[in-house]
C-alpha cells in the first residue's frame, strides 16, 4: 500500500519555491507587468502540458480558450458587475463549455486535432473581434474594464492560479489517474482494456486544461483591464505556450515552469526590442529541440536517471 | 442573380488558383506522411520571388515562376536531406514533424520580416494584362485567369507525372503503401525527395500569383496561407494530391458566396468548413474510396 501514497514532498517544495518568489520578486524588480506575463507564461505552459505531457493531445488554438476566459470574464463585469473573482471563475467556466463543445474534436487524432483546435480558436477570435458584434464585444475596438483594475490583486490571483495548475500537472503525474493517462497515452486500446475510462479521463483533462487556460485569461484581461481582441487572441500566445512547455520538457511538473521563466525572461531582454530575431531563435530551438532533444530540458537529467518531478 | 453568377465562377476560379496553393502540402504529406506546417511560408517565399523579380530586375513577375522552383530544389533538397529521413525513424513522425515544421516557419518568416520589414508588397497591376476577360457576362482581370491557367497547367502537369512517367508511378506506390514500396526496391528516399522538392516549388508558383488574387503579400501572410491550404486539403481528401481541387472549389466557391453576401463573416469560411468537414467526415469529401483506387 505503501507505493500508492506518493510523496507529497517534492510537489509541496515546487508550490513553496513558486509561491516565495512571486511574492518575493516584486520587491526586487518593479515591473509588475513583465512579472504578471511571465507567470501568464508559466500557467499557460503548464495548463498546455496538462493535456499535451499527459494525452498527446498537442492543443494549437489553446489560446482560444485564454480569450474567451479573457472576454467571458469582461463581459461578465461590464454586464452583471459580480465580484470580480466569480467574473473569473466564469471565465474559466465558458472556456470549459468551449472545450465541451468542441469535445468531439478529441476523435481526431494528432495533427488533426491541433489543426481543427486551431481553427476554431480562429472561429473564436473572429466572432468576437466582429464588426457586427461591435455592442455587445466591442467587436475590433476592444473593450474596457478598468473599473475593476487593481494591479496587485490580480497579480496574487494570478499566482493563485499558477499554483494551482501546477498542483494539477503534480496530481497528474503521481497518481493513479495520470498513470492511467500515460496508458492510455502509449496504447489507447491496451489502456481500455485494462480498465482505464479512455474517453472520460481525456474529457476531464481536455475540460480541466481549458478552464486553467480561461481563468488565466480572465485574470490577465483583469490586469490589463483595456485590450483588443488581438491581444488576447493572437496565435503567438499558442506558440509561447507549446515552445516554452516542449523547451522545459513536457510531461514533468518542473519542465514547463523552467522552460517558460527561461524563455521569458530571453523574450523580454531582446524579443520586445527585436521581435524578428527572438522569433528566429526559438524557430531554430524547435527544430533543434525535435531533432536532439524531443523531450526537453528535463530529458537532460532523466536520461541520467535522475528523478525529478 | 448578376451577383449570385458573379460569385460562383469567381469562386471557382478562385478555388482552382487556391487547389495550386494547397496541392503541395497534400503531396508531402501524402508521401512522406508529414506535416509540412511552414507550408504557407513556401507560398510566401515565392510571393516575395516574384517582387524581386519585378522590383529589382524590372522583369515581368511570370519570371517568379522558374524562379520558385529553383527556388523549391535549393531549399527543397538540404532540408529533405537535413531533416525528414530522421523524423521518419522518430517515434511520431506526424506529431513531430508538425512541431519542426513550425520552427522551420517560425524562422522564414522571421527572416523575411528582417529583410523585408512588415510592409504589404503588392505587385505591378498591369504585368499580367491590364483588362478584363469576361465569362458568361462576368468580368475578371487578367491577372486572375492567368493564375487559373497556371494552376490548371500545374495541376496538369502534376497528373501526368503521376499517369505516364516511371518516377509519378514510383510516387504513387509510395502514397498507397510506403513498406511495400520499399519491399519493391523503389527508392523511397530518392522519389520522396522529389515529391518534397516538388511540393515546396508548387507553394512557391502559387505564392507568385497570392499578390494578385489576395492583394499583397508580407512575411506574416504564411499561417493564414498555412491553415487555409490544411483547410482545403482535409476538405478534398488527405493523402491524395489530386482530391485538393475538390477542396479547392468548395473552399473557393464558400468564400467568395460570403464576400458576396456577409463580407464581414468571410473570413471564418475556411474555419469553419475545416472543423465541420473534420467533424463529419475525417477522411475528407473524397474519402477513402478515391484514396484506393
Amino acid at each position: 500500500m505503501r507505493k500508492s501514497i506518493p510523496s507529497l514532498r517534492g510537489p509541496a517544495i515546487v508550490l513553496a519555491v513558486l509561491a516565495f518568489v512571486f511574492l518575493m520578486a516584486p520587491e526586487f524588480y518593479t515591473n509588475h507587468s513583465v512579472l504578471l506575463t511571465m507567470m501568464t507564461f508559466m500557467g499557460l505552459a503548464q495548463g498546455l502540458n496538462l493535456l499535451y505531457g499527459f494525452t498527446g493531445y498537442l492543443p494549437f488554438g489553446y489560446v482560444g480558450f485564454f480569450g474567451t476566459g479573457a472576454y467571458a470574464t469582461s463581459l461578465l463585469v461590464t454586464f452583471t458587475g459580480l465580484p470580480i473573482l466569480v467574473c473569473v471563475l466564469g471565465g474559466g467556466l465558458a472556456a470549459a463549455l468551449i472545450a465541451l463543445i468542441l469535445g468531439p474534436l478529441l476523435r481526431l487524432s494528432g495533427a488533426y486535432f491541433s489543426i481543427a483546435n486551431l481553427a476554431a480558436s480562429q472561429i473564436i477570435y473572429f466572432i468576437v473581434a466582429n464588426e457586427d458584434l461591435k455592442s455587445i464585444t466591442g467587436g475590433p475596438y476592444g473593450i474596457k474594464i478598468e473599473q475593476v483594475y487593481a494591479p496587485h490583486a490580480s497579480y496574487l490571483t494570478m499566482l493563485a492560479l499558477l499554483l494551482v495548475v501546477t498542483a494539477l500537472a503534480a496530481y497528474f503525474r503521481l497518481s493513479r489517474f495520470g498513470l492511467g493517462l500515460k496508458a492510455m497515452n502509449q496504447d489507447p486500446v491496451s489502456a481500455a482494456f485494462a480498465g482505464v475510462n479512455v474517453v472520460r479521463e481525456r474529457l476531464i483533462v481536455w475540460l480541466v486544461s481549458a478552464a486553467m487556460a480561461g481563468m488565466i485569461g480572465g485574470t490577465y484581461a483583469w490586469d490589463l483591464s483595456v485590450f483588443y481582441p488581438s491581444a488576447v487572441f493572437t496565435l503567438q500566445i499558442s506558440v509561447f505556450a507549446i515552445v516554452f512547455a516542449l523547451f522545459g520538457g513536457v510531461g514533468t511538473v518542473i519542465g514547463p515552469l523552467l522552460g517558460a521563466a527561461v524563455l521569458y525572461m530571453l523574450y523580454d531582454g531582446i524579443g520586445v526590442s527585436a521581435p524578428q530575431y527572438f522569433e528566429l531563435i526559438y524557430g531554430a530551438l524547435i527544430v533543434g529541440l525535435v531533432l536532439f532533444l524531443p523531450n526537453g530540458l528535463m530529458s537532460l537529467l532523466t536520461r541520467r536517471r535522475i528523478n525529478v518531478l | 442573380m448578376a451577383l449570385l453568377e458573379y460569385a460562383i465562377i469567381g469562386g471557382i476560379l478562385y478555388g482552382i488558383f487556391f487547389s495550386l496553393v494547397a496541392i503541395g502540402l497534400n503531396l508531402i504529406f501524402g508521401v512522406m506522411r508529414i506535416i509540412n506546417l511552414a507550408h504557407g511560408q513556401f507560398v510566401m517565399l515565392g510571393g516575395f520571388g516574384a517582387y524581386l523579380v519585378t522590383s529589382s530586375l524590372g522583369l515581368n513577375p511570370i519570371f517568379g515562376v522558374p524562379l520558385a522552383v529553383l527556388g523549391g530544389i535549393a531549399i527543397g533538397y538540404p532540408l529533405y536531406y537535413g531533416v525528414v529521413p530522421r523524423l521518419q525513424r522518430s517515434r511520431d513522425p506526424e506529431m513531430l514533424s508538425f512541431i519542426l515544421f513550425f520552427g522551420v516557419a517560425q524562422m522564414i518568416e522571421a527572416v523575411m520580416t528582417l529583410l523585408f520589414g512588415v510592409d504589404e508588397r503588392s505587385l505591378p497591376g498591369e504585368a499580367l494584362g491590364s483588362g478584363n476577360f469576361g465569362v458568361l457576362g462576368q468580368q475578371f482581370p487578367d491577372s486572375w485567369w492567368v493564375a487559373v491557367a497556371v494552376s490548371l497547367l500545374c495541376i496538369g502537369g502534376l497528373w501526368l507525372y503521376f499517369s505516364r512517367t516511371r518516377l509519378g508511378y514510383a510516387t504513387r506506390a509510395i502514397i498507397a503503401n510506403r513498406e511495400e514500396a520499399l519491399a519493391t526496391g523503389i527508392n523511397v528516399n530518392r522519389v520522396s525527395a522529389i515529391a518534397f522538392i516538388i511540393g515546396l516549388s508548387l507553394a512557391g508558383i502559387a505564392g507568385v500569383f497570392v499578390p494578385y488574387l489576395v492583394g499583397s503579400i508580407s512575411p506574416s501572410d504564411g499561417s493564414d496561407l498555412t491553415t487555409t491550404s490544411f483547410a482545403i486539403i482535409i476538405i478534398g481528401s488527405l493523402g491524395n494530391p489530386l482530391g485538393t481541387v475538390v477542396g479547392g472549389l468548395v473552399f473557393g466557391v464558400g468564400t467568395m458566396l460570403m464576400q458576396t453576401f456577409y463580407p464581414s463573416w468571410s473570413n471564418l469560411v475556411p474555419y469553419v468548413l475545416l472543423v465541420l468537414i473534420v467533424l463529419v467526415r475525417p477522411s475528407g469529401l473524397l474519402g477513402k474510396a478515391v484514396r484506393n483506387a
